[in-house]
């Protein structure tokens, strides 16, 4: 039976601001590499009424990390809406309905839909993975069971049925670049309400791909949120352009890593230096993100830098956030 | 075919430690083609183990023998009358060969001499790669005869995912060996003009074909002899 929710899917925050047609702006939060609630809690204090939702990431790289259900649940206790992600990798249909019903209990409204990195990148490479599903067919999964009151095996819900948000990725960099708007497609056929895309460091190439999704009307069916993040060293850049599979870094955001703190002797001020440039790059971003047609928002990857994403949505212009119902 | 790869001769050195008589046997068909438990292979391998048992002062008495096909009866039984003499059967043969040897010839001991690695076939001189998964329910016709299945990391069937890298999957690392099955679906099918068969959802895989139903099995009563 579908509890009331006033023409809102699933009622969350995010989801009545971007039916609100405001300019959403999400973040991430991080679980810890162990059993702590005051990890959550502190990064839960520095991103209250700052961003619209917090992803609470599911083993992320295929790192053993509290879980998205937990932290995401210690997330809401302390004020801060989370989008829970989920991953294929680690759980099959059944394990993952499970934690849904579970999830949806505990007041959990945002739900992000992913195939999961390989975890032949974490710290268990020995592992067996699952893949029961992938995100396609998850994000299906979970729009049957809110819109559809019905499990994955066919089964009715009796009772109160889950009704998520539904959250999906994007990569406009990963290859073939020519099938990503079309799989972006599929994602909204499969149910999809909003998508968060891989960070962006090469605008021209994400407007040529937002320029495909908006001739095929997609951006009027899910509402799409470019991924950006404050980059704090200029090694990072260069790892993220040169190692990271399916990102793409233009050498001008390195060369301006590089250049900040050029010539300070100072350890800390050069550190503090190009952590400023990094803030500096990640508003410009924001900007033109917000001049890109078809972008309904941006999300922020700030990993374990969460305190990061005060000054940069505040000098973006983003602060304070829109307040609904 | 079943592509397999001698185990570490040490580790073959550890499993036949305590037998005295050993018989290798070796297999003519898949295991011959990939160069790891066909006659010459088992001759090999069986000389190096009396060198090896002789270095270490215990010689023992190791023969050979290699059947055309270790997993059907018939052939197996060309040793029924030699086997009961060893105190262990070394087997080149696959996971297949070594099982039927094992039941087969129940009094037997039998020790695999091979990793059985995947279904696949040869892609130049020394180098082979897997290519089917046996899901148990093939969809090759819709992604370009290119199995996502078997070739795909994560098993997608809508993929591909984020990781894909210039045709190479996101867990090739440095040597990039690894083809993104899904870059390769996608290009294909593009090329040929049909986009509409990747843009089709593919539901989620009913897996109760493959090996998460249980053990299989195939019974065909247009085969089966009549009962008496
Ligand atoms: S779809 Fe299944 S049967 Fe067909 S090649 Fe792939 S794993 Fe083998
Ligand atoms: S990169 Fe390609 S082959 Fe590798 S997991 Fe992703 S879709 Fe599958």
């Amino acid at each position: 039976m579908a509890e009331a929710t006033n023409g809102y899917k699933s009622g969350s925050t995010l989801e009545k601001i971007l039916r609100a047609g405001k300019f959403a702006a999400t973040a991430e939060l991080g679980p810890p590499k162990n059993a702590d609630a005051e990890v959550i809690r502190k990064k839960a204090a520095q991103l209250k009424g700052i961003a619209d939702g917090v992803n609470i990431t599911d083993n992320q790289t295929a790192i053993v990390r509290m879980s998205s259900i937990a932290a995401a649940t210690l997330s809401v206790q302390n004020g801060v809406e989370p989008i829970m992600q989920m991953t294929c990798r680690d759980r099959n249909r059944l394990a993952m309905q499970a934690d849904m019903l579970g999830a949806y209990a505990l007041g959990i409204r945002n739900l992000l839909c992913l195939s999961g990195d390989h975890q032949q990148f974490g710290n268990h490479p020995m592992a067996k993975n699952v893949y029961d599903m992938d995100s396609m067919t998850l994000i299906r999964m979970v729009k049957d069971l809110r819109d559809g009151n019905k499990f994955q095996g066919g089964e009715e819900i009796k009772g109160t049925n889950p009704r998520f948000f539904i959250g999906g990725a994007e990569n406009p960099f990963a290859d073939p670049f020519e099938f990503r708007p079309y799989r972006l497609a599929k994602k909204v056929q499969a149910g999809v309400d909003f998508i968060q895309t891989q960070l962006i460091y090469n605008v021209p190439k994400f407007r040529e791909f937002m320029k495909r999704v908006v001739d095929l009307g997609l951006h009027e069916k899910v509402y799409i949120l470019a991924g950006v993040g404050p980059i704090k060293t200029a090694g990072a850049a260069k790892y993220m352009r040169d190692q990271v599979p399916g990102m793409e870094v233009l050498d001008e955001y390195v060369q301006r890593m590089e250049g900040a703190g050029k010539g300070i002797e100072d350890k800390k001020e050069k550190a503090a230096a190009a952590r400023e440039e990094g803030i500096k790059i990640c508003v410009e971003l924001i900007q033109q993100m917000r001049e890109t047609p078809g972008v309904a928002g941006v999300h922020i990857m700030a990993i374990e830098w969460e305190e990061a994403v005060k000054p940069i949505l505040e000098r973006a212009g983003l602060l304070p956030r829109p307040v609904v119902e | 075919m079943i592509v397999a790869e001698q185990k570490p001769f040490e580790e073959i050195k550890t499993k036949i430690a305590n037998a005295n008589k050993v018989l290798v046997v070796g297999c003519g068909t898949c295991v011959t083609v990939c160069f790891a438990g066909g006659e010459k292979e088992v001759g090999i391998l069986a000389s190096s183990l009396r060198m090896a048992s002789k270095v270490d002062g215990k010689e023992k008495q190791i023969d050979e023998v290699t059947v055309q096909r270790q997993c059907e009866w018939e052939y197996l039984d060309t040793i029924k009358d030699k086997i009961g003499e060893y105190d262990l059967v070394l087997s080149l043969g696959c996971g297949i060969g070594v099982q039927a040897i094992a039941e087969h010839f129940p009094d037997a001991r039998v020790a695999p001499g091979l990793n059985t690695a995947f279904l696949g076939l040869p892609l130049e001189q020394g180098v082979w790669a897997e290519r089917c998964a046996a899901c148990g329910n093939c969809i090759l016709d819709l992604t370009g005869g290119i199995c996502p299945i078997a070739r795909c990391s994560k098993s997608l069937l809508n993929g591909p995912c984020g990781g894909s890298d210039e045709g190479k999957c996101e867990i090739s690392g440095k040597d990039r060996t690894v083809d993104c099955a899904w870059d390769l679906i996608v290009k294909k099918l593009m090329a040929r003009g049909e986009l509409d068969k990747l843009l089709e959802i593919q539901p989620a895989k009913n897996w109760q074909t493959s090996r998460d139903g249980g053990p299989r099995r195939i019974s065909r009563e247009d085969l089966m002899l009549a009962k008496e």
